[in-house]
Parts: C-alpha cells; structure tokens; sequence
C-alpha cells in the first residue's frame, strides 16, 4: 500500500477542499484533485452514477460544491446526456461511472460519442490497484474493453499524475478530431488519506500528438483552379462543420461560388435548411435532387465527411465522373473508402475561409478561366431545379397527406413550422430519425443531435436532457418513436430530479418501423419481432406518473392545436406527446441497394428511378 | 476511379512508440479491429528509454498500406512511423531451430548450417541448436534446405529492419 511520505507543515480551509500546505506545495487527495480539475476547467455538468470505486470522488465532489452532478438512472444515459450537451454547446461533455458495471453501461455512449467524433471525458473508476487483475469485485478491464471506441485512454497509477493525466484528456477530447477519451482511476489513488502535491498544467505538448492546424496553401490553390472550372460542382459538408465551428465559412463559400450544397446526416445544419442552395441531405434516405446532383456532378467539395456507406452505396458506382476534393482534419478519414483526387489536411474553419479568400483573389486576376463557369453553372441549377421539381420532398408533399390518418412526415413538419427551424431536436433511430432528418429544415448548426454513426436506440431521450440543460432558454425536442424511447425511458425520472424540461415526440406506429420497412421491402411483410401488439404501456399515464405531462394524439384535425400547447407546456415541464401515426408509412427516397448507384432510388412503395 | 489497385505486396512498418502501458494493446488491437494482418512483430525499448521501437511486417495493396500507416500515426502513443519498403533496407530476423542429428545426417545438417552462416549453439549427443540471422527469405530457405532432417522446434524473432544510408526514424 501506499504511504504518505510528504509532511504536511499546515492545514488551510479553502473552499470545502481538505487542503494541506507543504510550504507553497498545496495537497490534495486524488479525489479533491479531480473535483478541483474539473472545476478549473469549468465543467458546468458532470453527468454520472456512484459506486464503490468511485466513492472518494463523490466525496470530494460533495465538499467541492462546485461542479454539478446530474445523477442519471443508468450509465448509458450519462454519456448520452454528455454527448447531447457537448454537440449542443461545444464543450467537452463530462462523465463520471463506478468501475465493472458501471463501466460498461457507459460503453454504448462512449461508442457513440466516438462514431460521431464528440468530446468526451469519461472518468471510470477502478478497484484498488492490488486488486487488478485478481477478477475482484466489480472489476472489469475498462482499458481493453474501450480500446478500439476511443480516441485514446489512461490508467492512472500514481495520485499526482491526476492532474497532468486530466489536463492531457481534456485537450485530447476537443483538439483535432475530436472523440470521448477514458481515465480509469483505482479507487486507492483517490483516498483521502494520499495527498499529494497539486499542480494543473496550463498546457500539454505531446510529441506524439500534433493535430493539423492549417491546410496547405497549395493544396488550397489547386483546389480554388478546380473548383472555378467546374460545370456541375456540388459541396457536400459533414460533422466535421459543426463541430469544426465552420458552418458560416461554408455558408459563405457557397453563397460566393453559387454552388450547390447537400449535407450529411451528421451535417445538417451547416447550412441553413431554408438557404435556396441546399438541396437537403444525401444518401440512403437522401433527397432526389442531392443524390442526383452527387452523380452526375463533375467536382465534389467534401468538407468533413466520411464517405460512409450510408452515403456512397456501391462505391465501386459512386459518382462516376466527379472529381474528388477532401478537405478533412484527420488524414485517416481522406481516401479510406473513396479516393479523394485532391486531399487537403486540416481544420475546415481555415481551410474553407483561406479557399474564399483564395477564390476571391483570383477573381481579381484577369482572364475567364478565374471566373467561375456562369453558363454551366446556370444550365446545371436548371438541370437541379427540373430534379427538384419532378420529385423533390420539398416542392411538394410525396406521401398522401390526404387521408385521415396522421402522417409521420406531417408531424415533423408542423412541429418545425411552429418552431421555425430553431428548435433543438434529440433524436432516436430509426423511421423518425430519417423523417426528422428529411423534414426538420434546421436553421443554425448543433441544432440536430443524433447518433448518426453507430445509430444508438435510446440516445435521444438522454441527450435531450444534455441538450436543454446546456442551452435553457432554448426549445428542445425529441422526436423517438415507441421502440426507440423505450431503451432509455428511465431517465424521465432524472429529468423530474432537477426539473429538465423539453417536449417528446414519440411518433407511435406500434411497430419498429425502419425494421417493419426492411421487412416490408426484402422479406415479404413477415415482421420477425418487429411488432408491439398489445404490449406498450400508456404513455401519457407513465409521464404522469413520473411528474410530467403527457399528450395522446389520435386525431389528425387536432395535432396543430395539441402541439402548439405541447411546445408552450414544454418550457416549464416534460411533455410526452404520444402521436400515432399511419403504421405503414415507409421512408423515402431509399437507394437501392445492394449493387445500386447514388442515383437508384426508390421513391416510393411503387416507384423507381 | 474508386478502385483501388490491388498489388498485394510485404511491407516492413517500423515505428517509434511512447513506452507506456497499453501502447502495445493499442497498435496490436487496431490490426485485427481493422482487418489488416500482421505477419511478423516485433517491439523492444530503445537507447531513449522513453521510447520503444516496433516492427511489423505486413502483406498488403498500396491502399491498405496508406490506410494502415494512417491509422498507426493516429494512435496518439505512437511518435513517428515510415515504411522501410519504400526505399532501400536493411531487414534481419533472427532464427533458432532445433533439429535432431544423429548418424550420417549430422555431419550434412552441420555442412548445411555452415552453409547459411548459422552457428550451432547448443550440442549434445543426438541434436543441434542452430542459430541462423539474416533476411526472412533466406531463414525460409535454410528451413527448406532442412526439410529432409527432423526439424523439432523453430523460434524467430520477426523481422527488424533499418534504412541504408542517412535516413533516420529518430526524433
């Protein structure tokens, strides 16, 4: 075991803090350091759930006072909620778990968080370092079994590493691309009884760690000459805009260059939903006109974007004749699936105002091949706005919004009508989430929170928590469904401990739709445990039994009424607003897959590009 | 123009680590959690302590490669990386291999191991150990050269490699 081996020459009482002096040396246990870490880093939320491991902590974190815990019902939730509050602020999303169980329930959200590149610190507790590896209570290898779902991770082994080890993951969490980082911290290096000397670093150099702070300006260049001689150009921005802060820059490289733009699940929001130039999300569930304009586009400006599957579909098809240029701050993301033609390296902030200005320059210059090609790009707006009009989701309505039934789609549209595109909206997966996505026109970036790479069922709930105590004065929404918010439904009793108010929109279908859909389309409507028959519980009275108001919404000629008093209510209480809706609605546009081009769709049950 | 050319070749990475807990894990996990293979490994601590220096060899396209050095320079442990195939090298692995030796093969597996430059370095009555250094085409060789005698234990180390001429993977 460990000994004290500093004699402390003084006691001081700073704050709640149990501090000692070694001369100008503060002492602190490992517990009062991370309490006083997180308090110097200004973290306004740590979201979490005690136990054994982490018992010193809780300590420490009660006589510090000064930074808040939510206490969550289960572990997922509190990465959850983090992840929700970190994509809606900006900030590095906080949380606390105990070691073993407490660890793993926290897997799912770090997961999450790291698919959808959010920072994220996770302080897990640990047993006693005597005990590792003894298979001691409540002990599991939170290191290994995090290993390939974070950006990178500590076990702490000694006190007075906590303070370097902390600073070190909080800039490792936010810099570069950013993702959830793991601290593992045996309970004895937080006793009481260890004190050591207190130091935060104001800064962390890694000679191992240098994220790329600038794109290269020839690289940059080369791509403003691309960019001016294209005929049939498309910008297509991801995450990696919102969370790079970039969605002005982008906004205003597309409004100088008259571009077409198509964002990504991820990206929605970079520019705004109502800007003449967007042509709406891409992919799977894309739009006609995007995923059109995608194939048969001559360049491609892809700004912080994956190339994902759910994007490309057959890669070996995608975009035929587009040339490709990648701007992206992590190297490993620029050709992994797709070759990009000209990579550049770097944030998309500078990167996108150093090609304006770039582009700006060389319009000055003399000569037509520095102008962008005005008659192509007339020609090629045309080509769009024919696409638009023959079978765009938003020139008309493609789904029969004439019979009595309520339409998913139409739920989401009224709610983002009488919220005007300025709502936060938390979302599920599933049917809902592609609805919120296809139909939610958002304004502003880090208005759409939800769980695009690893696609978590119960993220929405908790993250709307997240959401709304980072931003209070703001309306947020949660649109799930029946499947979805059952996963993480237990956190309705958090949201009543510390009065979290926001608005549910569960679009009940009775069936796990996006599965039903599948079903429907490639195994001849035989729904294999898809179905809820008779078995969900009545929602409004679950809601109510939690404190919080709830909404059953039957009838189509009352939802704008209803809705319109469930946003109102939702600014001082929880509102669950059950709303069911047409059963049988499928999700489209929907690629053809497999073997099918960006260009194959589906666009209806009957049909077919 | 998304495909990718397929020209499956051996690579030698050799990467310089911070000697820290879990490093190894880390590089070791992101093969299999990406599908890439590793061949040969090798890792050992440097004159700078702090560091350890980590060779593996790999077979694998042009792609893969850009993917897998990309990935490995990701790893925050990791502190610098090349691929010693892409200009000239010296690679050597290090071999041990038992082999009974009795009667008339004896003098033949000693001949044989002179051959090569192994050394025999453990003898007693009825077997020989034999060391053997050199490229991994050439430890493969004296493997088939042996495969007529009773070959019964084989241990090699994984290929270590370094750049001929001024090039460095110092820091």
């Amino acid at each position: 075991m460990l000994k004290d081996k500093n004699t402390a020459t003084g006691t001081i009482d700073a704050g709640n803090t149990l501090t000692e002096m070694n001369g100008d040396v503060e002492m602190l246990s490992g517990g009062d350091m991370i309490a006083r870490v997180l308090e110097e880093e200004g973290v306004e939320f740590l979201f979490g759930y005690p136990g054994g491991a982490v018992l010193h902590i809780y300590d420490a974190l009660h006589r510090n006072k000064s930074v808040p815990h939510i206490l969550v019902r289960h572990e997922q939730a509190a990465t959850h909620a983090a992840d929700g509050y970190a994509r809606a602020t900006g900030k590095t999303g906080v949380v606390l778990v105990t070691s073993g169980p407490g660890a793993t329930n926290a897997i799912t959200g770090i997961a999450t968080a790291y698919m959808d590149s959010i920072p994220m610190v996770v302080i897990s507790g640990q047993v006693q370092s005597h005990l590792i590896g003894e298979d001691a209570f409540q002990e599991t290898d939170m290191i290994g079994i995090s290993r390939p779902i974070v950006k990178h991770s500590f076990l702490v082994k000694r006190t007075e590493d906590i303070p370097r080890i902390l600073k070190t993951a909080f800039y490792l969490a936010a810099s570069g691309r950013p993702g959830p980082v793991v601290v593992d911290i045996p309970k004895d290096i937080t006793a009481p009884t260890i004190k050591r000397p207190y130091h935060y670093p104001k800064e962390v150099n890694l000679r191992s760690y240098t994220p790329a702070e600038k794109g290269h300006a020839g690289q940059i260049k080369k791509a403003v000459e691309m960019l001016l001689r294209a005929k049939k150009p498309i910008i297509y921005a991801g995450g990696g805009v919102i969370q790079g802060n970039a969605s002005e820059a982008l906004t205003a490289l597309t409004h100088h260059l008259n571009f077409p733009i198509t964002n990504t699940l991820m990206g929605l929001g970079a520019i705004p939903g109502s800007d003449e130039q967007f042509l709406g999300m891409l992919g799977m569930h894309g739009t006609y006109e995007a995923n059109n304009a995608m194939h048969e586009s001559d360049v491609i400006l892809a700004v912080g974007v994956r190339f994902d599957d759910r994007v490309t579909n057959t890669v070996s098809k995608f975009c035929p004749n587009a040339k490709i240029i990648h701007i992206d701050v992590d190297p490993a993301s620029i050709s992994k699936t797709v070759m990009a033609h000209l990579p550049i390296v770097g944030p998309a902030l500078q990167v996108l105002e150093e090609m304006l200005s770039q582009v700006k320059d060389a319009q000055s210059q003399p000569g037509i091949s520095n102008q962008p090609d005005a008659k192509a790009l007339e020609q090629w707006w045309s080509q769009i706005n024919d696409w638009r009009a023959a079978h765009g989701i938003y020139t008309k309505n493609r789904f029969d919004d004439t019979t009595d039934k309520i339409k998913p789609q139409e739920v989401v549209q009224l709610l983002h009508e009488l919220t005007e595109g300025q709502a936060f909206v938390t979302s599920d997966v599933g049917q809902h989430q592609m609805f919120a996505a296809q139909y939610y026109l958002f304004e502003k970036p880090r208005l759409w929170i939800n769980s695009g790479g690893l696609g978590t069922m119960g993220f929405g709930l908790p993250a709307a928590m997240g959401v709304k105590l980072g931003n209070p004065d703001a309306i947020v929404a949660c649109i799930t469904g029946e499947g979805s918010i059952q996963m993480c439904i237990q956190e309705l009793s958090t949201c009543t401990q510390y009065d979290v108010p926001f608005l549910i929109v569960n679009l009940n279908n009775g069936y796990l739709g996006m599965v039903k859909q599948w079903q429907d389309m490639q195994y001849e409507s035989r729904y294999s445990e898809s179905v809820y028959q008779d078995s969900l519980p009545d929602f409004v009275k679950l809601a109510e039994a939690y404190g919080h108001v709830g909404i059953k919404v039957t009838d189509k000629a009352s939802l704008r009424e209803q809705m319109q008093k469930a946003i109102e209510t939702s600014k001082t209480k929880v509102v669950f607003m059950d709303v069911y809706v047409d059963p049988h609605e499928h999700v489209y546009p929907m690629q053809v897959a497999p073997n099918g081009a960006m260009n194959d769709m589906l666009l209806s049950k009957t049909e077919r590009t | 123009m998304t495909d990718f050319e397929d020209t499956g070749s051996r690579r030698i990475i050799s990467l310089l680590m911070e000697n820290a807990a879990g490093a190894l894990s880390r590089v070791v996990g992101l093969f299999s959690q990406r599908g890439y293979n590793i061949e040969t490994l090798t890792v050992a601590p440097t004159d700078d302590v702090s560091l350890s220096r980590l060779t593996l060899t790999t077979v694998c396209d042009d792609h893969t490669t850009e993917q897998i050095t990309k990935q490995l320079n990701k790893l925050v442990d990791v502190v610098k990386l090349v691929d010693l195939t892409e200009g000239s090298h010296i690679e050597r692995e290090l071999m041990l291999i038992k082999v009974r030796a009795v009667g008339a093969s004896r003098e033949e597996i000693k001949r044989t191991a002179d051959i090569f430059r192994g050394q025999i370095v453990d003898v007693n009555s009825s077997l020989y150990t034999i060391q053997l250094i050199g490229t991994q085409e050439k430890l493969d060789a004296f493997i088939e050269a042996m495969k007529d005698a009773n070959i019964l234990e084989v241990v090699r180390s994984g290929v270590s490699g370094i750049a001929r001429g001024e090039k460095l993977l110092t820091l």
